[in-house]
């Protein structure tokens, strides 16, 4: 089968491959470039364990053809710390105990860091929009909604 | 029609583990040169979070604190056996087994502090804080890194223990059934809140408050957890989840998260989470198995409320719209 | 979550150090970082893809298998069926002996559940694995089917599985668990009221976030290095080595990182095949279910029904409660006979009752084999007993909570299954349930006590 070139930028560094035509970012991430932190949990959109942000837009890498993101600037979780400090939605996530089986944890941490880009002081009802379209069989939800809301807490805090 | 409001009422108990099968569970236990724990096990943590537990555990009966103590679990060319994670046994099996490995590692190490500080073992104590004290002298110690050390390069002593928890198996007595399912139970009260649309069969779950009794708290953030995951499904088991919605009928089987429902972020009740703690006799430091019973208590509980607010009963789970309004047609016209 | 230190502080010492602190999770750091590694997170160079092919019929005889066409598809590198697994009929239970053995691997010569596993695939990639599968050709005979439990137990149904020889589980006792304590006929005929109500779920669905599946690596000195999510690290392994007639020294599991489990990943299904196919192949193998495979193929807690028949007092006792409990178990056994059985040691609940009569069935009819699942052989059970529990109530012209906290266990109370209670807290639970959802009982009830009478 003939390869498509892609290449793109994944949290800050260049990445260039080539690809089978219709690879699945998630599989084109996970399995050519070796970043896991996406995950596939249905491969067809419902359950949000491998959102990724593409250009800033909150995305589903298994709905998202590899070759459409040429050029694009990706980031994953993966990519959030920097020099080895968590960023503040990792920490709220550690201290309001909101990881169980961690499975879906990534794609949560996307859907927040994508909210909080926009909405730095998102109401309780905003976190809940945001975070709809990501599954967690564990928590019962809501201490992640408490960790999106502490992490927005702490980046206001910050900013005054 | 109206939407009307209603509260039920349930409690529950629920066995540890499956005695009805044989129950064993291995831990072994040693310490690094400088006096760090390794607790190796093949028990699996599905996210309840056992290796965490087991390094409290662990780090409690040798007496230091949990960062000194790794967790290597789950391979089975190091690890020895675990009958698995199920029967809420995880903690309560694996947390005997790492409590007995524990205790043995821990007199070693006593034993070898001993020799060094020129006492008996049985007159020193550890502080919790990586130290070991004469009784009554705490000027006269040592530090758990220096004894590893000694152990390992002085005088020749393997720190480390093994341990095995095996609750014998129960064969039920063939005509009276006779049988010793559990050695523990944990316990739960859950009263729940409903809004009922009467119009359009909805149920809206406005607060559950549960009450559950698991031993001790091993850890009481992971026992939040815990409980708080298992209430939201036990009201999604109540009102949502089914894989054959016409049941006996094999079809209509929902084969995604789009089909198969649970409530989601924006549908959650308000929650209220209590824990009363009676040790059990044989669980490590007390503990029980909280990890299913808590999704238990909700489904009853609902579906009480549901018959205090519209005044039919719905005996066939899931509590769907459909059946409500099903059962209030039926009730109309009678 | 608030902890209530005031109930059995005089049984409890409260001088731990590590024990009961809201340590941080070691493995937190890891799961939001994306750092955590689960099995599906290897990846070896050279990995085949294994899909399978099931069946589309309820129950059917497979009269033949033409993988000719599968085999000739691109990348496509071995398609197996049930001739190439060494032990093919098996049962998990069997390592604790609860036999027979009465499920295959791969189907042979016949399917008894519409999803059952016939032919699997192994291919360079997923696609080419699952454009393979779609040319298998299998020629079926449809035979009837049986879904429904009573209708399954009558005379003349279809017989679901031939290992059995009936549409029940055998146990020792006969076609039932049984559990018979004190007379509960007399105990009916000396009751004020006699309430028999009926109770039915349907299958539930673990859905854990991560589905199902395994990575095996063939070893360079004879071994396979099979990456899993099981929930049982050994009797994955040991029913591994007797489905593949294969040491269990050549076979090393890794695991204990598992997204999400709550019972559907005790079944030993993926990894046999997977590591038999890296075996044939000498290529490392992965087989991951799909999320429609962990939907509808995965095994579901199990549908129940429960029937009880209890007679109570207009005083508030329950004197006599009789539950008729059946489990479907689907076409094959896996974990069900054992759940039904654990049924029937939790039945009549927390509850003091001087006579009771207990019988739980493991009926078997053509759907997705069930098998554990949170709360196994009890989640269902609750659910009758609790809502039975309320009819009875207003039945008498009680307060729901009042009337439990008449029948409550208490320590020394013989249960049905003659075993001392021992540890209760069923009364202080609802004594707080009472106190936090301002729910007020009798003060008699609030003045009552877990502990023994007269202790």
């Amino acid at each position: 089968m003939a390869k498509v070139p892609v290449q793109f930028t994944l949290n800050g560094s260049e990445k260039a491959e080539f690809i089978d035509s219709g690879t699945t970012l998630l599989n084109a991430l996970r399995d050519k470039i070796g970043d896991t932190s996406p995950k596939g949990g249905c491969h067809q959109g419902t359950c949000g364990a491998c959102s990724v942000i593409i250009d800033g837009e909150l995305r589903l890498s298994c709905l998202t053809l590899a070759e459409t993101c040429d050029g694009a600037a990706i980031t994953t979780t993966l990519g959030l710390a920097e020099g080895g400090v968590m960023h503040p939605l990792q920490r709220a996530f550690l201290d309001t105990f909101a990881t169980q089986c961690g499975f879906c944890t990534p794609g949560m941490i996307m859907a927040a860091k994508v909210l909080l880009d926009h909405t730095p002081n998102p109401s309780r009802d905003e976190v809940i929009e945001a975070l709809s379209g990501n599954i967690c069989r564990c928590t019962g939800y809501e201490p992640i909604i408490q960790a999106v809301l502490r992490a927005a807490r702490a980046n206001s805090q910050n900013a005054a | 029609m109206a939407i009307r409001r209603g509260r039920g009422v349930a409690a529950i108990n629920y066995p540890t583990g499956m005695n009805l099968g044989g129950d064993p569970t291995q831990a072994l236990v040693h310490s690094t040169p400088t006096g760090n724990f390794m607790v190796t096990l093949s028990s699996v943590d599905l996210g309840q979070g056992m290796k965490q537990i087991m390094a409290q555990i662990c780090a409690e009966t040798i007496g230091v604190p949990t960062d000194r103590v790794v967790v290597d679990t789950a391979d089975t060319d190091t690890g020895p056996h675990c009958m698995g994670t199920f029967a809420s046994r995880g903690t309560h099996r694996a947390g005997n087994a790492v409590i007995q490995a524990a205790r043995e590692a821990r007199q070693v190490m006593l034993e070898v502090a001993a020799e060094e500080l020129e006492v008996n073992a049985s007159d020193l104590e550890t502080d919790g804080q990586g130290n070991i004290l004469v009784k009554g002298a705490p000027q006269k110690s040592i530090s758990i890194f220096d004894v590893a050390l000694s152990a390992h390069f002085k005088r020749g002593r393997s720190i480390s223990g093994r341990g095995m928890f095996l609750i014998p198996r129960s064969y039920p007595e063939k005509e009276t059934g006779a049988m010793k399912p559990s050695t523990c139970y944990a316990h739960a009260c859950t009263v729940a809140e409903v809004e009922v649309d009467d119009e359009t069969g909805e149920v809206t779950v406005l607060t559950v408050k549960n009450v559950f009794e698991i031993g001790r708290a091993l850890n009481p953030k992971m026992v939040e957890q815990q409980l708080v995951g298992g209430s939201w499904m036990g009201i999604s088991h109540a009102l949502y989840e089914t894989t054959e919605p016409y049941y006996p009928n094999r079809d209509h089987g929902g084969t995604d998260f789009n089909q198969y429902l649970m409530p989601g972020p924006g549908d959650l009740a308000e929650t209220k989470i209590i824990v009363l703690e009676r040790p059990s006799a044989d669980g490590p430091y007390g503990a029980k198995g909280p990890g299913e019973m808590c999704a238990n208590p909700q489904i009853p509980a609902v579906a009480n409320a549901v018959f205090d607010a519209v005044g039919v009963r719905i005996d066939t789970l899931p509590i769907t719209p459909e059946r409500i309004l099903r059962a209030l047609k039926a009730q109309a016209a009678n | 979550m608030e902890l209530r230190k005031n109930y059995f502080a005089d049984v409890r010492k409260d001088d731990l150090h590590e024990i009961g602190q809201p340590r941080p999770r070691s493995d937190s750091p890891g799961h939001v970082t994306g750092k955590t590694a689960y099995f599906a997170d290897r990846s070896f160079p050279g990995m085949l893809h294994l899909k399978m092919v099931r069946s589309p019929h309820h129950h059917a005889r497979i009269r033949s298998i033409d993988t000719s066409e599968a085999e000739k598809h691109p990348g496509v590198v071995r398609v197996l069926t049930a001739k190439d697994v060494p032990h093919n009929v098996y049962t998990i239970l069997i390592l604790i002996q609860i036999g027979p053995e009465d499920e295959t691997v791969l189907a042979d010569g016949k399917v008894r559940w519409k999803g059952e596993a016939v032919v699997a695939v192994l291919a360079e990639t997923e696609r080419a694995a699952q454009e393979a599968a779609a040319k298998v050709r299998i020629d079926y005979e449809v035979l009837p089917a049986v879904f429904d439990m009573e209708e399954a137990l009558k005379p003349g149904a279809p017989l679901v599985n031939e290992y059995h020889g009936q549409n029940y589980y055998l146990y020792d006792s006969g076609e039932c668990r049984k559990v018979r304590f004190g007379d509960v006929e007399a105990g009916f005929a000396g009751a004020d009221h006699i309430l028999e109500q009926s109770y039915q779920s349907s299958p539930i669905e673990h859905a854990p976030t991560e589905t199902t599946g395994c990575v095996v690596a063939p070893e360079g000195n004879d071994r396979f290095t099979c990456y899993t999510n099981t929930q049982a690290m050994f009797f994955t392994l040991d029913n591994t080595s007797i489905i593949l007639q294969m040491p269990g020294s050549k076979l090393h599991f890794v695991g204990g990182t598992v997204g999400g489990g709550f019972g559907g990943k005790v079944d030993v299904i993926v990894e046999p095949i997977a590591i038999l196919g890296a075996k044939l192949t000498g290529r490392p193998v992965c087989f991951i279910y799909s999320r429609e495979e962990e939907m509808q193929i995965s095994s579901p807690r199990a549908a129940e029904k429960v029937v009880i028949k209890d007679g109570v007092m207009t005083d508030g006792r329950i004197v006599a409660r009789k539950v008729t409990g059946y489990t479907d178990a689907g076409a094959y056994s896996r974990h069900s006979p054992y759940g039904a059985q654990k049924g029937a040691g939790h039945y009549p609940g927390p509850y003091t009752i001087p006579n009771v009569w207990i019988d739980t069935y493991c009926v078997y009819t053509n759907r997705t084999p069930s098998s554990a699942m949170r709360g196994f052989g009890v989640t269902i059970g609750d659910f009758a007993l609790e809502v039975q529990m309320d009819k009875l109530a207003r039945l008498i012209g009680m307060d729901p909570l009042e009337f439990r906290f008449i029948n409550a266990y208490r320590d020394g109370d013989m249960k049905a299954h003659r075993q001392p209670t021992e540890g209760a807290a069923l009364i202080e639970c609802m004594q707080e349930a009472s106190r936090v959802a301002n729910w007020p009982v009798a003060e008699k009830y609030m003045a009552m006590s877990s502990y023994a009478k007269g202790a």
